[in-house]
């Protein structure tokens, strides 16, 4: 049903993302599908990395790391933005096409009142994008 | 998961994975423990995430906090204070800013023209993340802005009153005249070049130059050698690891202290310019509440720019404002004296390069009243600024190799404000000499560019178009300077959550209100500008920087 997966990294927050992590192994072994870890840096230096170099060798590194957890293919993608804050969801919807996903799996927070000026990443994705997105909660793991 | 730290980084990389660019140059970044945003606290106060840097963000807080209740509570003890300070430095210590801002432009001009020049911003393969056009728009938006419309009528016209009336003396045998260098009485022509001349020499090469010194710095230090994007880091080839520590996080308090208060008391004076211009042209009553509803449009406005970010927000505003910028000095240029300001462009130029000498000489100058009052006067202003400005270009800057870096930063700008004043002044002058309208001169300072554009056609447009290119010009560093505190207080992350840029922007608004309905506005603008002064040795630091940070590079084949 999917062929490839994309997943959206935050490598300065991965307790953030482990639930997303996780649900994107089981599906990406129930339907044999590849893993691409997509992940929107800034140009400028940050707690990762220092620069956008190390940035993905650090992100292709924990590809294959995933990879070994569920032992599909993987693939990742780094994207420099100067203004990644702002600039994420656009970054995203065009990277779903660049990177040919046919699934998004995401983690989102939970559901709060600033959702109503600020809306949440994700939503804003799945309203744009024809690929279907799964949207994980941060407590899905409890 | 684990801390990260930068010992598992290889000094060179290698090459990455699919889709990434190929390794961009051999890398020399300095080796340091510290981890961006180590000292960060993350947090979320009523569901709202923030990632701040804790000393820089509390200090800066509280200290900003103290000045405005005092300066509320306090004003007429206040006032004075901030005001001695800064008349001791500009009649004092005239020298140190005029001697800086010249170490500024002969580095920035010599690198141009040295081996260095050929380095790159981010790495010998980066490439830039902005096009020319909108690279430029930013740059200029953010660093001359409103000025332009502000002094683009009056200071060429009140140089040429002073020069005209020649040199007084007072009993004591010091002049008491304010015209540049020796003027020329009686001489219109003389005059007309003078004041050019002198203008020119504000709006020129000085304050890019220091601009450019700022920028390149911390450009150099964050995208070639991997520092944190936050004025401490400049420091580093001379505090080293210190600048972790307490003389790091003084330097960056300063600068979100300066950038803070030079952004909300500008937005409170020129709102009051801007509901001057509107009572003017519309008879829209001047009323605080006319001032309060500016101030709040143009903090929305602002707002949404930096929630849609640099790219959409502050690229696309900057773009706008030089668009209409353009209209309005083809309009002027158009309508006004073509040919007197065409051929004055290459003469105010030839003049300004002539006079270039004597106006920046920072020693045994005797028109202490135009080198004191005017010229230390703007360069502890171009130097308050320069941690904002610099930063921000500085932000948007990689990819660019260090020769068209300083060629976009210093030499392009500075014709341009050369064509701006040209423009405007001769207008202004001819209206004067050769039409006798006294009108201009006469008219208060913020209205004399609207007073102007009533001598031209369509004086309806062109007025209005003047308004929102204040108000606009004023959105677009007010939106970029929010994003330099927010990062500045974040110790460097420019990736940290949105509503903390936010904040600021409303800060700002929130004080320039309080200000101006609670007086004070003009003495916390002079406490912003007293910081000239640490910031021309913060400067000077910088040169000696980028020299040690560029030698370093890796040299280009």
């Amino acid at each position: 049903m999917f062929n490839k997966i994309m997943v959206p990294v935050d490598l300065a927050h991965i307790e953030v993302i482990e639930p997303s992590l996780k649900v994107s192994a089981d599906m990406a072994r129930h339907y044999q599908a590849e893993v691409c870890y997509v992940g929107v840096t800034a140009t400028t230096p940050g707690s990762v990395a220092r620069t956008p170099e190390e940035y993905a060798q650090k992100l292709e590194a924990f590809a294959q790391q995933r990879g070994q957890v569920h032992g599909q293919p993987v693939s990742s993608k780094m994207i420099t933005r100067v203004d990644p804050v702002a600039d994420l969801v656009d970054t995203l919807v065009k990277a779903i096409d660049e990177v040919e996903a046919d699934l998004v799996v995401m983690p989102t927070h939970a559901h709060r009142h600033l959702d109503i000026v600020m809306p949440a990443n994700g939503s804003q994705v799945a309203s744009r994008t024809s690929a279907s997105v799964f949207l994980v909660r941060p407590d899905a793991n409890e | 998961m684990a801390k990260p730290t930068n010992d598992d980084k290889p000094q060179e990389p290698q090459q990455g994975s699919e889709g990434i660019p190929a390794p961009e140059g051999p890398a020399n970044l300095i080796d340091t423990d510290y981890v961006i945003g180590q000292d960060n606290i993350k947090a979320s106060p009523l569901g709202v995430d923030v990632d701040l840097h804790s000393t820089v963000f509390m200090v800066s807080s509280v200290v900003i906090l103290l000045f405005v209740i005092l300066t509320l509570a306090m004003q007429a003890q206040m006032e004075p204070i901030f005001d001695a300070m800064f008349s001791f430095l500009t009649t004092k210590l005239t020298w140190v800013f005029l001697l800086g801002a010249n170490v500024f432009v002969i580095l920035a001009l010599v690198l141009i023209f040295t081996p260095m020049g050929k380095v790159r911003i981010g790495g010998a393969h980066a490439k830039p993340d902005f096009g020319y056009a909108g690279w430029f728009a930013m740059l200029f938006a953010a660093g001359m802005g409103i000025g332009l419309m502000f002094y683009g009528v009056s200071e060429p016209l009140g140089h040429f009153g002073t020069a005209l009336g020649g040199i007084g003396l007072g009993e004591d045998g010091l002049r008491t005249d304010w015209s540049p260098l020796g003027g020329a009485e009686g001489d219109q022509a003389g005059a007309v070049s003078l004041s050019m001349a002198a203008t020119i020499f504000h709006w020129g090469l000085h304050p890019w130059g220091a601009y450019a010194i700022v920028g390149l710095s911390l450009a150099i230090f964050a995208y070639n050698k991997g520092l944190p994007l936050t004025m401490r880091s400049i420091f580093y080839p001379i505090l080293g690891e210190r600048i972790w520590g307490w003389p790091g996080h003084l330097i960056d308090i300063l600068a979100v202290f300066a950038t803070l208060f030079g952004l909300a008391t500008s937005l409170g004076l020129g709102a009051t310019q801007a509901s001057a211009g509107l009572n003017y042209l519309f008879g829209i009553p001047d009323t605080n509440l006319t001032l309060v509803l500016l101030i709040l449009g143009i903090t929305i406005v602002a707002l949404g720019s930096i929630m849609l970010g640099v790219d959409k927000g502050v690229q696309r505003l900057s773009q706008l404002n030089m668009a209409l910028a353009l209209l309005l000095l083809l309009f002027v240029i158009a309508v006004g004296p073509t040919l007197m300001i065409a051929t004055g462009v290459f003469e105010n130029l030839l003049g300004y390069v002539k006079n270039l000498p004597a106006l920046s000489m920072p020693f045994g100058r005797e028109d202490a009243n135009f080198s004191q009052g005017w010229t230390a006067f703007y360069w502890a202003w171009w130097i308050a600024w320069s941690p904002f400005v610099g930063m921000f270009i500085a932000r948007v800057s990689r990819g660019r190799t260090v020769r068209e870096f300083l060629i976009a930063v210093l030499v392009v700008p500075t014709l341009a404000s050369v064509v701006w004043m040209t423009a405007f002044g001769t207008t202004a002058i001819d209206q004067v000499i050769n039409q006798g309208i006294t009108e201009v001169q006469d008219a208060a300072l913020e209205l004399q560019l609207f007073t102007m554009l009533e001598y031209l056609p369509l004086t309806a447009i062109t007025s209005f178009v003047g308004i929102v290119l204040v108000i606009v010009f004023f959105i677009t560093s007010s939106d970029s300077g929010s994003l330099v505190i927010d990062s500045i207080t974040a110790g460097g992350k420019v990736d940290a959550p949105k509503p903390q840029r936010v904040f600021w922007a409303l800060i700002e608004g929130g004080i320039a209100i309080a200000l101006l309905l609670g007086g004070g506005l003009g003495a916390l603008q002079t406490a912003a500008l007293t910081t000239g002064l640490p910031f021309t040795l913060v400067l000077l630091v910088g040169c000696y920087a980028i020299v040690k940070g560029l030698m370093s590079e890796p040299k280009a084949k």
